[in-house]
Formats: structure tokens, sequence, C-alpha cells
């Protein structure tokens, strides 16, 4: 082997990010380019009764007018590119080009739109009552496959609810295993709690500005996503072209954390503004149009009654959640929030229901744990208090529960890959000194007090079933084809290395082409939902394996004997009973174009996927192509597991918190990369500690405005709010369904981290349990002084 | 060939810093208020293209965030000459123009970046004179007799790398990049009037670059390497 794999490497995108020289989709230029800027809607809820552009177009440099009608209509509740119902402040009612952003921006300021205002909600609890209001004029809540419908609760649900606790009216979804009543019965301690986790933006650093032109009639496009080939088939259906007409440049992505994964409406705008002009468009979005735009968490309402044994262990879970979701269709937080419960805690019975309602708030999207990060920021200070109940430790009552390789997943109890929890822990625990810093809990200096936590999370971390394409060139170099994308983990460069590892190639005989659809990549899943680590070595090895198969056959067609006789060392592929009988890969590869056939791309295999299949044509007689659909064993959900410590200095006085110490350990199979999971397992705990403390969507629930429309009012953390120093570890053990172990891990380090500082807030408090995210200061401030807090129980988007 | 024009110093004043952001739609959307009356029809207004003939220029981008009031509009460009990374730039700059506009959108200096626009987030950070200065909220015209260093000006003139932008290598510090080149030039200010800074120093120095990917332990390994010549540890 070449050795590579869970080594440090230059990722080859770094040195562009350090000079200046990487391009994001606002640093393209082109002759003759325009500028866009949106006319976005000031109320939370209406419809468009009429338009007057006239004046708005007689202003000198003000080239055209986009509206609703010259757009594909996007099928409710999906977001809609532009619209004449908006469903939220900031949703985009129309575009205008001119020749500078200044005059566009002005134009804007003298378009005249009447609209008439419609009902509006941004509190889910409100939208479920008896003849509350609607967010869409057709329903309150989305059913997948169904849309949108209506459902009340009757007062007798909210009446059965007492004071503080979420009435639990008809769910959408709903599912169960095993006997929870006889769980219950069976428990020792149950703990019946509500809780609430606030919305909040991703506010990626960089907007998703895009730029578009048309030229020999295909479409050009610039934009800001996480993922590669995955964005070519939403954004050309978007646009209204084929996908084979569309070219997608996003070599750099400035952030996405879910909010760039696939394609969304706005980045089309350039596009059709582009095709209506004939000439280039520039689209720059703003920081504050991005917290309209720009995607966000749902919130939740939820309740969660938990049984115990004496040990700790969970009898039995029911889980009720009310997914804040936006306006549109939103995304499966609270299914995924169930699914993470019952693999964390695997719980001897569970029942999940739950239901999103619509409010007139941002279009929700998947945001970094979307589901899991909010149940671990809700459940794991509950598990805390059950821990203080019945006289446990912290760590050991997670260890009594924590998966391992039989445990099951999700209502249908379907099987995982691998699951090293209870090592997390105990590496952890060991590394963190944590039984010495639990003595440290609760010691005061002055008015600070020592706090500790520990926390976990989950996410589903892996898929199969895409392609590999790999082409080594005529002068030996291998050229490895990949179209993840790149959100900014190097994972799109550790996982290319699979390929250099299997064909044994030294790193610097490698290129990774990527980053513009151009340039003929093939069929990838994007970079969402920790997947990468996992999907992406498995379709990189199924290339190179392919790429191995072919170099075996070569060398035994003019070398003699069968393609088994053969290995492959040194960039050559040599006789096993001769090494001097060998072919150099260049030497192999000039033979794959002569030969023609599968080697060199012209025949393909039957599996792949149509876009890999124009690529590697394209690709056809320029090397020796290995190409092959991921077809390797995958029986079931790829856990990516997560455990973090943390010791805190609380100021009982001002509410400040001061983390001492934090310590993230991974489960995610064999590492591939030490330094880019470091960066991973500590840049999730950042975002961990703003969710935990700082972030959070506010709305006037009189006139629907949002409170939060810049960075220093949704607070993300600073160099300030993070320890001086962090700490990382891995299990490092293998996952058997990976070709070399690896598994995804990106998500679970937010929320591992978030409810780890959580539970060190109740600690230092000597077991004051918010049930809310975020906690901030002044929540702290009134429950040391033993007052009531500002916000009801269940009150969301509040101040 | 410079037209005589009024100093522009004035210009400074509060009218043309970016102002924190305000809930009133007028500010957010651009519009002054809901027209009451129907206007003409959807249809009658989509007349398609006026064309217009102007090239690009950079100052076809808005200069900052702040619309310009109608006693800006008609201001004329005004050529100035700016020492940016040692050259002397010689460059048309409207009265409200911002340093980052200029840099980015008149000079090709795309590698300083514009996360907010309104001095929230550092990632436009360049050097003045060797003080790190958010360009989102600095006027180019401030900039006559002044130094400006932007991430471009770092390398020496035989392609090396800055000590704080190898270090960044070195220690893996971006994970996205955008805020990378804001915080290296505010890690660059740092070393240049504390070459030796404790970790505390360094944390407190880089405060006002944001990283939503929350690499900050890593910039700061980073940082903290280039102030030990480029060596690991502690």
């Amino acid at each position: 082997m070449a050795d590579l794999l869970g080594k440090n490497f230059e990722p080859p995108d770094l040195r562009a990010k350090v000079t200046g020289r990487a391009k994001y989709a606002e640093d393209f230029r082109a002759d003759g380019m325009l500028f866009c800027r949106l006319f976005l809607s000031p109320m939370p809820h209406g419809r468009v009764r009429s338009m007057d552009a006239t004046e708005a177009l007689r202003m000198q440099g003000v080239v055209a007018v986009l509206t609703a009608d010259d757009v594909p209509s996007i099928p409710a509740p999906g977001n809609p590119i532009l619209t004449n119902e908006p469903h939220y402040v900031g949703e985009p009612i129309l575009a205008v080009a001119a020749v500078d952003e200044t005059t566009a921006q002005d134009a804007i300021a003298k378009i005249k739109v009447d609209l008439e205002p419609l009902p509006f909600t941004v509190d889910p609890l409100e939208s479920l009552r008896p003849g509350g209001p609607n967010a869409r004029t057709d329903g309150n809540t989305v059913i997948p496959r169904e849309g949108v419908q209506e459902i009340k609760w009757t007062e007798e649900d909210f009446a059965a609810a007492e004071d503080g606790a979420l009435p639990m009216g008809k769910p959408t979804t709903e599912w169960s295993y095993g006997d929870i009543e006889a769980g219950f019965a069976n428990a020792t301690l149950v703990l019946d709690e509500s809780f609430v986790t606030a919305g909040h933006s991703h506010h990626s650093m960089e907007p998703r500005s895009a730029m578009s032109y048309w030229q020999n009639g295909k479409c050009y496009v610039y934009g800001s996503t996480q993922s590669q080939t995955q964005i070519i088939g939403g954004l050309a259906r978007y646009i209204g072209i084929e996908p084979q007409d569309l070219v997608y440049v996003a070599e750099f992505c400035g952030g996405g954390f879910g909010s760039k994964g696939g394609a969304y409406p706005i980045m089309s705008i350039p596009a059709h503004m582009a095709k209506k002009t004939g000439r280039p468009v520039m689209m720059r979005i703003s920081r504050a149009e991005e917290y309209f735009l720009g995607s966000a968490r749902p919130g939740f309402q939820g309740r969660i009654k938990l049984g115990f044994r004496s040990d700790g262990r969970i009898t039995a879970a029911d889980l009720y959640i009310v997914q804040e979701n936006g306006p549109n269709s939103g995304f499966s937080d609270f299914t995924s929030a169930a699914g993470a419960v019952s693999i964390v805690y695997t719980p001897l019975a569970m029942r999940f229901r739950g239901i999103r309602v619509l409010t007139n708030t941002p279009p929700r999207g998947a945001q970094r744990g979307p589901g899991q990060n909010q149940i671990a920021a809700a459940v794991e200070p509950i598990i805390d208090k059950a821990a203080r109940q019945l006289g446990l430790d912290q760590v050991a009552i997670r260890r009594i529960n924590a998966p391992d390789n039989n445990s099951r997943y999700g209502g249908n109890q379907g099987p995982i890959t691998s699951a090293y929890m209870r090592e997390a822990l105990d590496k952890g625990a060991r590394k963190f000194d944590w039984e010495t810093k639990k003595a440290q809990s609760g010691q005061r200096r002055g008015s600070k007090v020592i706090g500790i936590g520990v926390g976990q999370a989950f996410h589903s971390a892996g898929s199969s079933g895409f392609d590999g394409l790999v082409r080594i060139a005529p002068d030996g170099k291998l050229h490895i084809h990949t179209g993840v994308g790149n959100l900014g983990t190097y994972s799109y460069g550790a996982t290319s290395r699979v390929a250099a590892e299997v064909l044994k190639c030294r790193w610097e005989n490698c290129e990774i082409v990527r980053g513009d659809s151009s340039r003929h990549l093939p069929w990838n899943l994007g970079q969402f939902g920790s997947n990468t680590s996992f999907t992406m070595t498995r379709t990189n090895y199924a290339a190179a394996m392919d790429a191995v198969r072919k170099l075996k056959e070569i060398a035994a067609r003019d070398l003699g004997g069968s393609p088994d006789d053969y290995d492959i060392a040194n960039e050559r592929v040599f006789a096993r009973a001769n090494p001097s009988r060998y072919l150099t890969y260049a030497a192999a590869a000039r033979r794959a174009i002569q030969l023609g056939g599968r080697f060199s791309g012209h025949d393909l295999p039957d599996d792949l996927n149509g876009m890999t299949r124009a690529s590697a044509s394209a690709l056809a007689g320029t090397g020796l192509i290995g190409v092959a659909k991921d077809n390797l064993e995958r029986r079931g959900t790829v856990p990516a597991l997560a455990a973090g410590f943390i010791q805190i200095e609380l100021d009982l006085e001002t509410g400040m918190i001061d983390i001492l110490d934090y310590l993230g350990v991974a489960d995610c199979g064999t590492v591939l990369h030490p330094q880019s999971l470091a960066n991973q397992i500590k840049g999730g705990a950042v975002m961990g500690f703003g969710m935990a403390c700082l972030e959070r969507h506010i709305y006037d629930p009189h006139y629907g405005l949002p409170g939060v429309v810049g960075l220093h009012e949704a607070k993300p953390p600073s160099y300030l709010d993070t320890p001086v120093n962090m700490q990382w570890d891995a299990v490092n053990k293998a996952d058997p369904q990976n070709p070399v172990g690896a598994k995804g891990i990106g998500e679970p380090l937010q929320g591992c981290a978030a409810a780890a500082l959580l539970c060190a807030i109740s600690d230092a408090l000597g077991g004051h349990y918010f049930n809310r995210t975020p906690v901030v200061c002044d929540m702290i401030i009134n429950a040391v002084a033993g007052k009531a807090q500002s916000h009801k129980p269940l009150q969301v988007n509040t101040a | 060939m410079m037209e005589k024009t009024p100093d522009t110093a004035g210009l400074a004043g509060p009218s043309v810093i970016p102002a924190p952001p305000s809930h009133l739609p007028h500010e957010i959307f651009g519009m002054g208020e809901l027209p009451g009356r129907a206007g003409v029809s959807r249809r009658d207004f989509i007349k398609g293209v006026i064309a217009s003939g102007a090239a690009v220029s950079g100052a076809a981008y808005l200069t900052g965030c702040v619309r310009p009031t109608s006693a800006m509009q008609g201001t004329v460009e005004r050529l100035v000459s700016l020492n940016v990374n040692g050259q002397i730039r010689r460059v048309d700059v409207l009265p409200q123009e911002t340093l980052a506009m200029t840099l980015r959108y008149k000079l090709g200096l795309t590698g300083t970046k514009l996360g907010c626009d309104r001095a929230e987030c550092g990632a436009c950070t360049v050097l003045i004179d060797g003080v790190a200065h958010y360009s989102c909220s600095t006027l180019t015209h401030r900039m006559r007799g002044k130094q400006v260093t932007t991430i471009e000006g770092l390398e020496s003139p035989s392609g090396e790398l800055h000590p704080v932008q190898q270090a960044m290598i070195d220690e893996l510090g971006p994970q996205c990049g955008f805020c990378t080149p804001g915080q290296i030039m505010s890690g660059v200010a740092l070393l240049n009037a504390n070459p030796n800074p404790t970790r505390e120093e360094a944390r407190r120095a880089m405060s006002g670059n944001l990283c939503r990917c929350g690499a900050y332990d890593h910039y700061l390994n980073s940082i903290m390497r280039a102030a030990r010549g480029g060596r690991g540890g502690a």
C-alpha cells in the first residue's frame, strides 16, 4: 500500500485559501456583467395585488425586471424562486437588473408593489389551537407526499397538558417498538420533561451569491454550494434546461453547514436574468438577506418521558416533537431526532410522535446534525437529571445505555454497521481525567463556580451506490475525478487518496479533478449528511480496483500469463514470479488507448449513472479509465457517534461562561486525515457552544418581523466564546462495511459539545435544568436569583 | 488629468459609515413604504431589455451597505493614487466608496472577502500602515498617503509565503477558507505589534474575525507557530 491513509497531507486547495487566490462565486467577472438586486417581502404573509415598475424601468441604467411569472413555478410547498404570495419577511418577490448595483437598488425602491396582508403566525402552538392562524392559505402542516394539510388540536388537547407541559394532540408521524407501558411500569424513575430548542440561522460566512451567463446554448453558473454533481439536476430544473446544458462551477464554498447541500432556488435568478437580458448577471446576496434566504435550523417544542432502572438503563422512551417548519417543505429534523434517541440511548421500548407546523419564518433546511443535535441538546441534560436522582455518575449512565455493533436504529429497528460509543466515552473519560475534574464540580472562586458535563450525539453518516472515476494518463499520472463538492472539510481530498492508496501511487503523482462540471465528473452524492468519508472512499475504491484489474489484464495480454499472475507496486504492474517483467502505469495507459473498449473508456459498465457515463465517454481514449459503481455490500445505517467532555467556570453574578477545557472524541471508524478530523471535532464544538448558549431566532409576534438580521444579533461564537485550548481524540476502530474502515463524523461533533456545555451549566448550578436552548446569560441570572424567566415555558422565537 | 474637486475627507462623516441594521422594512428592503394604490398591471411593466451599453466597472457595485442618498447621486469618481502592496495604483474612486470595493472590484484583488459589509465579521481585514482594519468600513479616499497591504501582498516577490500563511498550511488552519484572508491579515498585524504573544493575547487580538466553521483553535495554532518561527509544538 502507498500508506497514505491516516496521514496528514496538504490538501490541494489549501494554498489558494491562504494566498487569496481561491475564487468563490462572487470573485468571478464577465464582460458586460449586469447586477441584480431583489425586492423582498416586507410582511410575513401577503399576496401581490399589483405591481408597477414603470418608473423603475425608466431609470437610466435599469435593464430588466424579473417576476414570478418569468421563472419556473415550484410546486408548493417547495421553496419558490420568486413568488406572488410571500410567506415570510424577506421572501423575494421580484428582481431588478441594472448596469450597477446602486442603480438596481434604487430601482427596487421605485417599484410599487401592492401587497394584501394575509394571516400569519410565528408560533406553532398558536397555529395548532382551534381557530389559530395558518402560515399558508391552505393549511398549517406539511405531510410528505400529501402536501399541505390543516390540523388543529382540540381545546381538550390543550387543557390536558398541565402547566408548562407540551400538549400532545394529533401527530402526523408516529412509530414505536417494544412495550413502552411495560417499560415505564418496570422503571425505578420516570421523568416527563417538556423542552424548547430555538431555531437559528446557518449564517455561512460566504453569502449565497451567484453569477451566470449563457454561451453557445449552455448556461454557465458560478455558485456557492457544498456539493458539485448533486447540484446539476436541481439547478437545471430551476433554470428550466436539460442537465447537460448546464455548466456548473463551484470550486470553493464559503461555508454551508447544510444550507448549500443541494441546489437552492435563488441561485437560478442570475441565469434567468442573464437569459432575459442577453448579458452576464451577478447577484450578490447581502448579510441581511442571508438571514432570510440562507436557511435555518427548525426549532422544537418537545416532550420526552423516560423510564430508568436503578442502574440507569433506559427502559422506555416516549417522545413528542412539534417542529417549527418555516412556511415551506422544510426538513425532517423531528424524525431524525427520534432516530437519534433510539440509537444513542437504545431504549428497550420507544414511541415517537411528531408534527411539523408551518410558520411565517424563513424556510428551514438541514443544518449540521438536523434533528440529532437539537435532541442531543434537549435530552442530554435530562439524562443528567436522572443520574442526579439515581445517584449515578454522568458517564456511567451514558455508558450503560450506549450502542454497540448489535444495536438497532429507529422505528424499524434496522441494523447498523458499527458503533463504538462506549469506547468513545471510556477513552474520553480517561483523557479528560473525568474523575479529577468531577471532584472539582461546584468549587467556588469568588462569584464563579465550576461545572462539568459530558454530551453525546449521533448522525447517520454514510451512503452507497455512487460512481467512481479515475484515469491513468499516458504520462503515468493518476487523475482522480470527484464530483462530491468542497464544503471545506478537505474530505474530497482525503477520500480521493483511497484511489491512490489502492493503486499504490505516489500522492505527488496524483491530481484531483473537481469543481467544474465541464471537467468530466462522476455521479456522486453531495457533501452533506456527514456521508463523504464513508461514501466516497467506497466509490474511489471501486474505481481504483477497476483500474487495478485492467492494469493486470493489459499486463497479461502483453507479457503473458493470466491477470492473477500480476501485482502492482511503484506505479508498475509486474509479474509476481518475475518482477523484472512489468509495465509502467504510463506504458499501460498507452496500451489501454490502443486496446480501446473498456480499457480506454469506450465500453462502459451498464450500471453507471448517465452523468458518469457522459464524463467517462468524454475521457475515452485519453488513458486507462477506471470506472465503476460502488456495489460493495452495505447493510444498515452508518452511525457517526461523538462524545464531548467539558469543564466550565460560570459566573453567578453575570451569567457569563468561561470554558476551561473541552475534549471531543469521535467514533468515525478508521481515521483518514488526522488534521482535518481535529479541525472538525473542534470546529463542530464551537458551533455547538453557539447552539447551546448564543444563537436563536427572534420574531415579533405582533408584526412577524425578524429581530435577527445581522451577525451581531445572531451571535455565532467568536474566539472569545471558545476555550483557549481544545483537545480531540478518536476511537479509530474500523467500520466493517467500508473498504478502508471509514465512517463520516462532521455533524454529531456539534451536538455532543452543545449537550456537554448545557449539562455543565446545570451542573454548575447544582442541578437546575432549563429544558431550553440557548441558555443565555439572563436565564442563568434569573435561575441563580430564583426568579421566573422572562419567557413562558413553551414560548418560541423569544428575545 | 485630475479634475479639481473639493476635499473629500469630509465625506468620512457618519452618513457614509455603515449604520447598525435597522429592522425597519425600508432599510432592509430598499422601499420607502408600501404603496397603497394599484399600479399598472404586472404584464405592462415587463418590457424586456433596455440596453444601456455601459461597461462593467467597479462602480457597478454598491459601495458599502448603505444606499447612497440622493445628495450622493451624481457624484463623480475622482482619480487617486493608492499604495497597495507596495505598488502605486491609480484608480477612479467614488466619494462614498469603501476600500473593500476598490480592492475587490477595481483593482481585482478578490482575496479580500466581504462577509457582511458592515464591520461585523472581519473577512475584509487588510493592513493600513501595518495595522489591521476592516476594509468594508474604510473609505478609499482616506487611503491617500497610506500603505495598504492585502492578502495578495504577503508573499515575497520570489513567491515565498509569509510565515503566518505557511503556518496556516502546516497547521491546517482554514476550513472553508472564506474568512482565512482576514484571519491571516489580523494575525500578521498582531505579530507586527507583538512578535511573541501568549495564546491568550493572540485570541484577543484575533477576536474581530469571525469563523463560522469554528476553526479558531487551528487558526490560533497557526499564529502561535508563526510566532515561534514556524516550529511546531506547544
